[in-house]
Parts: structure tokens; sequence; C-alpha cells
């Protein structure tokens, strides 16, 4: 089993959730992040004083994936949160080593 | 208000009434009911709750969506916990110090406790009113003037934002309050005081809210030192939204403020609500097109301080002057205070951490020079004049800044100004208060 944690622009969630839904994804987290990595920040100014914010909003996305389906997923996350420009993130994989449905108690594929 | 009663007697006699008074009366006295005009009480009762309303929340806001989330509660508190106080001892002794006759400089301790301030029923009809307000009850106007001397020390609070103790901000501003507001309230408004019989003219408190307060502020900012990290960590507003409300009501609350000042449901009161909202209107537009032309984007911050800086300046004028020159002022008053609390701020190094002194001080200065200039005689019957005016603004700065000084010193000195470095970092809402927005 992987986590496939993904980092994208904010914008591109609807399209994300839709597409990895459409390969067989039931269920996903998302989280409110911030950071940068080639894109730069922007400037604010208040009376005068000016702020460089250099951590630019994005979105965490995590979905646990049986090792079967890890590639139709990192296929279906890059192409519909991909825009070109620069800025629109990464995807990391991780090792999952277990996983427990708490309702039920099940572990592992049937979990996911 | 200024010359009020003068004028109030000068209207009456104008309108060929049979004057009931053939000297004017100089302290306050107890009248028949008849004297009290409905329309005027009705009018200054309103612009007294304009003008609290202006400090809570108007102020309150103001300046809490300008500070860092982890202060806001504490800012907030601020301005409340002053009106609580001031209007204390407002009752005790500030009333009667600032509006009863006495020597130049302050009045005397007749109304202390509001002692002799009455409504009689039996067996004629009677009600105390002001020397200054002679057709509305003396309740009415020690009400209005206390949410003047609520406001002004509350105004302070925007140059020490972030560092001080409330403790010593609660001695602080109730010392100031006697000290200082009274005084200067006396010297320019009340016929006694110096700088009126001197000439100066202050129809809302220019020189007695603004200069005072600004240059509070800028001794306070002096003496606390800078905020932590100042010039290097981001400070930036927390919540723009809390400061372009905060702006709104006190453009609002400031017809009370300035129309109230005319003491009476008249033409001068028209006038100076009309000559309040132009001056607004063309600062606010006039620090959002100087900051449009000189950073490249016009802020909210921007149009909501330059509606400030209008409002400020057109205070000392408003009773005195027609719209066009209302116009004028705003347009000075913008960019000036846009200057001072930008370019001028950074430039020389102190932390006035909301402009108390590039907005308050400075653009009290402007209104009250301007004042001097465009004084109309058709409109308020008085004549202005620039080196007059000036007095009223040196003595207010130098008595202002020195005795707030004097008085923050001896208060850090034994308790303490500043609040400790992790009381700063950690924020004064938890440290302080112990209360948190997050």
């Amino acid at each position: 089993m992987k986590l496939i944690t993904a980092i994208i622009k904010p914008f591109k969630l609807d399209d994300v959730r839709q597409a990895v839904s459409e390969v067989g994804v039931q269920g996903i987290t998302v989280t409110e992040v911030r950071g940068f990595g080639r894109q730069r920040g922007h400037t604010e100014i208040y009376r005068g004083a000016e702020y460089v914010v250099e951590f630019v909003p994005k979105t965490k996305i995590e979905i646990a994936v049986a090792d079967a389906l890890v590639d139709t997923v990192i296929e279906a996350i890059a192409k519909s949160a991909q825009t070109g420009k620069v800025g629109d993130g990464k995807i990391f994989v991780f090792d999952l080593a277990q996983v427990v449905r708490i309702r039920t108690g099940e572990r592992d594929a049937s979990a996911i | 208000m200024s010359k009020l009663f003068r004028s109030v007697v000068f209207g009456a006699c104008a309108l060929g009434m049979q004057c009931a008074w053939a000297d004017a009366p100089t302290e306050p006295v107890l009248v028949g009911v008849d004297k009290i005009s409905a329309g005027d009480t009705a009018w200054m009762l309103t612009s007294t709750a304009l003008v609290l309303m202006m400090s809570i929340p108007g102020l309150a806001l103001f300046y809490g969506g300008m500070v860092r989330k982890k202060n806001v509660l504490a800012t907030l508190m601020q301005t409340f916990a002053i009106v609580c106080v001031v209007t204390l001892l407002w009752w005790v002794v500030g009333y009667s110090l600032a509006f009863t006759p006495g020597g130049g400089f302050l009045g005397g301790t007749s109304r202390a406790f509001f002692n002799g301030m009455t409504v009689i029923h039996d067996p004629v009809a009677q009600v105390s009113v002001s020397h200054l307000a002679l057709t509305i009850p003396e309740t009415v106007y020690a009400m209005f003037q206390m949410t003047f001397a609520a406001i002004t020390p509350a105004l302070i609070a925007g140059a020490f934002a972030d560092r001080m103790k409330f403790s010593a901000m609660l001695v602080f501003m109730a010392a100031w309050s006697l000290l200082v507001y009274a005084p200067i309230a006396h010297m320019v408004w009340e016929p006694t005081g110096w700088l009126a019989k001197a000439g100066v003219l202050d129809y809302a408190g220019g020189t007695v809210v603004h200069i005072n307060a600004g240059i509070a502020g800028l001794a306070s900012c002096l003496v606390l030192g800078k905020r932590l990290g100042y010039g290097r960590e981001a400070m930036a507003p927390h919540n723009l939204t809390l400061t372009l409300i905060g702006a709104s009501l006190l453009w609002v609350g400031w017809f009370g403020f300035n129309a109230g000042s005319a003491g009476a449901a008249d033409g001068r009161a028209g006038m100076a609500m009309l000559a309040t909202q132009m001056a607004t209107a063309a600062a606010a537009l006039a620090w959002a097109f100087a900051e449009w032309i000189s950073r490249g984007k016009p802020s909210v911050l921007g149009i909501a301080s330059g509606a400030v800086a209008g409002l400020v300046a057109i205070t000392p004028a408003s009773g005195f002057v027609g719209p066009t020159s209302a116009v004028v002022i705003g347009v000075v008053a913008g960019v000036v205070c846009f200057i001072a609390a930008t370019s001028l701020k950074h430039a020389l190094g102190y932390d006035d951490s909301l402009d108390a002194f590039g907005v308050h001080c400075i653009g009290g200065i402007v209104g009250a020079l301007l004042t001097g200039v465009f004084a109309s005689k058709e409109i308020s019957g008085a004549d202005g004049s620039v080196l007059i005016q000036l007095e009223g603004v040196a003595v207010t700065l130098v008595y202002g800044f020195v005795a707030s000084f004097v008085i923050l010193k001896i208060i850090d000195m034994t308790l303490g100004l500043r609040v400790s470095e992790e009381q700063e970092r950690e924020g004064l809402d938890i440290s302080l208060h112990g209360e948190s927005i997050e």
C-alpha cells in the first residue's frame, strides 16, 4: 500500500478530486498549507511598510491506495492539477505500513 | 465648542428675540425649563451617542484590525476600559476642571461629582445649563463633553500598541485625562481659558483632542521604545475588514463630533456636517491617489486612513468654513498625513504603531493652521489668524509633550510601562487578559 501526498494549487482541488474519483479512489484528506518551490511570493504594503510574503498558499491532499492503483492515481492527479505555470506542485509517494478502518476494525487491503 | 455662548446670544439677538440675559452667564446657571430648546437638546443627545460610538466600537475596531491577531483583544480592551475610566473621572472632577471658570490654565472644582448639576420640579421647573450651551440641559452638555474626554486618551493608544502593560495604561490615562486633557480643554474652550481669550479657534477639538492625543502618542512611543522585531519581522494588520468598519463608524459618528459642536440643531450644525463630509471624502481620495501614484496600488488601509486624516483636519475648522475650503483642507490633510505616516515615520525611525502622531497630531496641526487661513467671518462671526492658531498649536505641543513625557516616566519608574519580552512575543491577549481569538 502507498500513501500518495500531493501539493497542488488550491483552485485545482475540485478537478483533482473528480479525476481521482473517476479512477476508483474513495477517500481523500485535504489540508491547507503554505510553501514555495520555484514560485515567488508577493509583496504587501501597509502605510509604507513593505512585507515580502514568501510562502504561497497551497492545498495538500493525501490518498491511501493499493499498489496496483498507484500509477493510475499519480497520472490522474498530475493531469488534473497541471496548469503549465510555475507552482503547479509535487506528488510524493510514501510506503504505507498498515491501514485500519476504525468503524469495523478491517485492516490493510479491505480498509482502503 | 468654542465661542458657543457668544454665538448663541448673537444668534438670539439677531433673530430679534429679547435677550434673556443682559450679561451672558459666565458659569453654569439654573434656568427655567422654558429656556431649553427641544430641538437643540434632541440633537445634542443624539450627537453624544454618535461620539460615544466613535470610541466604542469605532476606534476600537479601527485600531483592533490594524494590530497582529495575538493583540487584537488587548487593543479593543484598551479603548473600552479607557471609556469607562474617563467616564468616572469626568464625574469626579474632570468636567469641573475643564468647563467651569477658574484661571487661565484650569477651571474650578464647583462641579466636582456634578454637584449642582440638577433638574428641579417644585416649586418652579428649572434645570441647570452650562454657560457654554444655554439651550440644552447641563447634563447633556457634560455628557457630550465626556465623550470627547473619553476618545482623546483612547487615540493615544495607537502609538504604543502591542507593548504596554494594562495596569500602567490605566494609570497613565487617568493621570493624563486630569492633568493634560482637562487643562487644554479648559484653555481652548472655556472663556476664562488663556487660549480662548487669545482667540484660538477650535470648533470641535482639532487642538484639544487630536494634536493633544497625537503629541502624547509621540511621547509614548519614544518612552516605551520600539516593538520587538520592528523593521525586521512581519507586523501586518491582521484584519483590515475590522479597520474599515471602524473607520466607517468613525466617519458617521464624527457628525456628532463636529456638527454636535454647534450645540444646537441649526444652520451652523448643518454647515459643519457638510464641511466634514467634503473634507473627509477629499482626504480619503487624496491619500488613495498619493499612494496609487507613489506605490502603485491604492489600499484599503490607505483610503481609510485618508478619511480619518480628513476628519481630523476638518475638526477645528468645521464650524468656521464652507464646503470649498473644506475640500482644500481635506486634500492637504490627505497628502500631508500620507507623507507623515509613511515616509516621515520610516525616515525618523520611531515606532508609532498605528500613526497616532502621523495622522492625529500632524492632521490636527494642518487643520488648526488652515482654520486660521479659511475661517469665514460670514459663517462664524469669527476672524481667523494663522498666528493665533500657531499659538494654540505650540502651547498644546509643548505642554502636551512635556506633561505626557513626565507622567510616563514616573509610571515607568514605579509600575513599569512595558510588558516583558515573553509577554510581547506570546501576545498581549493571552499574557494580559488570558484570552485568545485563535
